[in-house]
């Protein structure tokens, strides 16, 4: 292992009675050192994976990917209805979760008393939700809302499951933007005549939302590459034709899978293309949720 | 009854600093009357024996150390204190002679009355305009609301500095600005009374000043009460000065605040009868 050696002004010879105060400075070497290897092997790793996937789907990164429907055939092979099945997924999760997050966040913060025990399960909940696997809440989703509702497997279904997915990030999230609204404007509203619901509406929640913003939209970035819920509520891995609401779909992840397991090679490098795709999308929006939380922070 | 000749010289000496005579100050009316009151946090006493009658058109001061209840106590007079959980207030307090914990009273409505002023200015993080009109707003207050933000922001005093600009944010204002602009935001409302909890700790000498100069205006159309650690502060704005002290048990477990003294902010500072008090005031404790 390399270890870079910081620059180290130095006026004197270390004594032999400095061995303990020189021990110390290679400790911190040492140490500097290890943190420099750690974050060389994340960001190596996903740098070499940025490299490879765009040097791989590159030639098939064409116009024919945005237009065209899936095909046996991979120079015509297109992810129109993954795209647009993605975009609609991700419309519909934003749709839901974030005004259901943003509610249960305000209850908790603004009007839940913390001493009742049904408000502490609660937040247990929430907090464990959390940390669910997400295939679990596609077992859940298929039970319950594919056969159970009996919607059958449609964008529908699938985006009220991401929805399951992606909420307790929300509601962490809007939770902490609400915590950063100092009390000091609740206290100033109040002390005006303002109601509760006044004091929530018209100054917590619109100092909130930036932070709100931010939170949700890396969580939908989240939702949008999950593959495992949407395999069990059934998106199909062949569909050929625009998606509906509530109609059959695929989605982007769903579609780089099938095409990764595609016998012929050419595939490989149409996989690739869509992994690109899907990359940007999502970068795009961690790229958004950055802005509004720069442009839109709050400085107390 | 003090006589009439010494209640003049007394009008006359201290006409020149603002402030009022006692026999002037006690014929006007109660705006507040509070008797035997006690606030406690959790069950635990933080505030208790206070009697203390506010008189119309004066400014009141509360003094004392760090811990003995003083803001503790202002928050009682728009409920403030409801605010907190665990928090209980004991006595009464009559507000123009009605009980301000009645149960039929609404806190929502004491404090559109009673204004409030906090230590630190915590103006709302919006436009200069939209933090004056926020009351008058939440409140649903008829008339024009431009002609209700500025007769807000001149009584102030923040007019002149302000009126080009009501569209900017309220936080790029000084700290000063920011209080003179909360001070506007609660005249806005068109309360009876203002309720500063140490409105000038957390400003410049010069800010200090103009919050003072601007209180000595106000209280011609309000009714002021004022917290502060600073006594020179309440001696040259307060009409009445009350003096509150920590009492801590014998066994040093539990602290609690009690109103040792309250009476004309000259008398208090010239001649306090109570001896915790002269030791405050002349700086030999606190």
């Amino acid at each position: 292992m390399m270890i870079i050696e910081p620059h180290v002004e130095r006026d004197y010879e270390p004594a032999p009675e400095q061995a303990a105060r020189s021990g110390r400075v290679w400790r911190n070497r040492l140490f500097k050192g290890a943190m420099l290897f750690s974050m060389l092997v994340a960001f190596g790793t996903l740098a070499v994976l940025l490299v490879d996937i765009v040097l791989t789907g590159w030639p098939a990164l064409t116009a024919t990917l945005f237009t065209e429907a899936p095909s046996s055939l991979p120079e015509e092979a297109g992810a129109r209805p993954a795209i647009l099945a993605t975009l609609y997924l991700g419309g519909t999760v934003l749709l839901l979760s974030v005004p259901i997050g943003a509610l249960t966040a305000i209850y908790l913060e603004e009007y839940a008393n913390r001493e009742r025990w049904w408000n502490k399960l609660i937040e247990v909940n929430i907090q464990n939700l959390a940390a669910v696997p997400s295939i679990v809440y596609g077992i859940l989703g298929l039970a319950f809302i594919v056969r159970g509702i009996g919607i059958g497997r449609v964008v529908f279904a699938g985006a009220l499951i991401l929805t399951l997915v992606v909420l307790p990030t929300v509601v962490v999230a809007s939770r902490e933007a609400i915590r950063g609204v100092p009390d000091s404007i609740r206290q100033g509203a109040f002390a005006l005549g303002a109601t509760k619901w006044q004091v929530v509406w018209r100054q917590v929640l619109p100092a909130a939302i930036p932070g709100m913003a931010t939170g949700s939209i890396l969580a939908l970035s989240r939702a949008i590459g999950e593959t495992a819920p949407l395999l069990m509520v059934g998106a199909t891995v062949y569909v050929a034709f625009n998606p509906t609401l509530f109609g059959e779909y695929t989605a982007l992840p769903i579609q780089i899978y099938n095409w990764v397991r595609q016998p012929d090679p050419e595939f490989q490098t149409v996989a690739a293309a869509g992994a690109i795709v899907l990359l940007v999308i999502v970068l795009a929006m961690n790229a958004v949720a950055i802005f509004v939380r720069n442009r839109y922070r709050q400085k107390w | 009854m003090e006589t009439q000749p010494h209640i003049d010289s007394t009008r006359i000496a201290e006409a020149s600093r603002g402030a009022l005579a006692r026999a002037d100050i006690e014929r006007r009316e109660k705006v507040f009357s509070v008797t035997d009151l006690a606030v406690y946090y959790s069950g635990k006493p933080a505030l208790e024996e206070v009697d203390i009658d506010v008189y119309r058109n004066t400014v009141t001061a509360f003094i004392g150390p760090s811990g003995c209840g003083k803001s503790t106590f202002i928050r009682c007079f728009n409920r403030m204190n409801d605010l907190i959980p665990g928090a209980k207030v004991e006595g009464t307090v009559l507000y123009h002679g009605e009980d301000l914990y009645g149960p039929d009273v609404d806190p929502v409505e004491i404090r559109r009355r009673i204004g409030m002023v906090f230590q630190k200015p915590n103006p709302f993080p919006k436009s200069i305009y939209d933090n004056i009109a926020f009351g008058p707003r939440v409140l649903d207050m008829k008339g024009s609301l431009d002609e209700r933000v500025e007769g807000a922001l001149r009584r102030a005093a923040l007019w002149d500095e302000v009126k080009d600009r009501l569209k900017d944010g309220a936080l790029g204002l000084s700290g000063g600005q920011q209080q003179r602009l909360c001070i506007a935001r609660a005249l806005a409302v068109e309360p009876d009374v203002i309720l500063m909890d140490e409105p000038a700790s957390a400003l410049d000498p010069i800010s200090t000043t103009r919050i003072e100069d601007l209180m000595h205006e106000l209280k011609r159309e309000y009714t002021i009460v004022i917290v502060t650690h600073n006594m020179q502060q309440a001696a040259r704005v307060a009409d009445m000065t009350a003096f509150f002290s920590v009492v801590v048990d014998d066994d040093g477990s539990a602290r609690r605040g009690i109103l040792v003294e309250y009476d004309m902010t000259t008398k208090i500072f010239t001649t306090p009868s109570d001896k915790r008090t002269e030791d405050y005031v002349t700086g030999r404790f606190g």
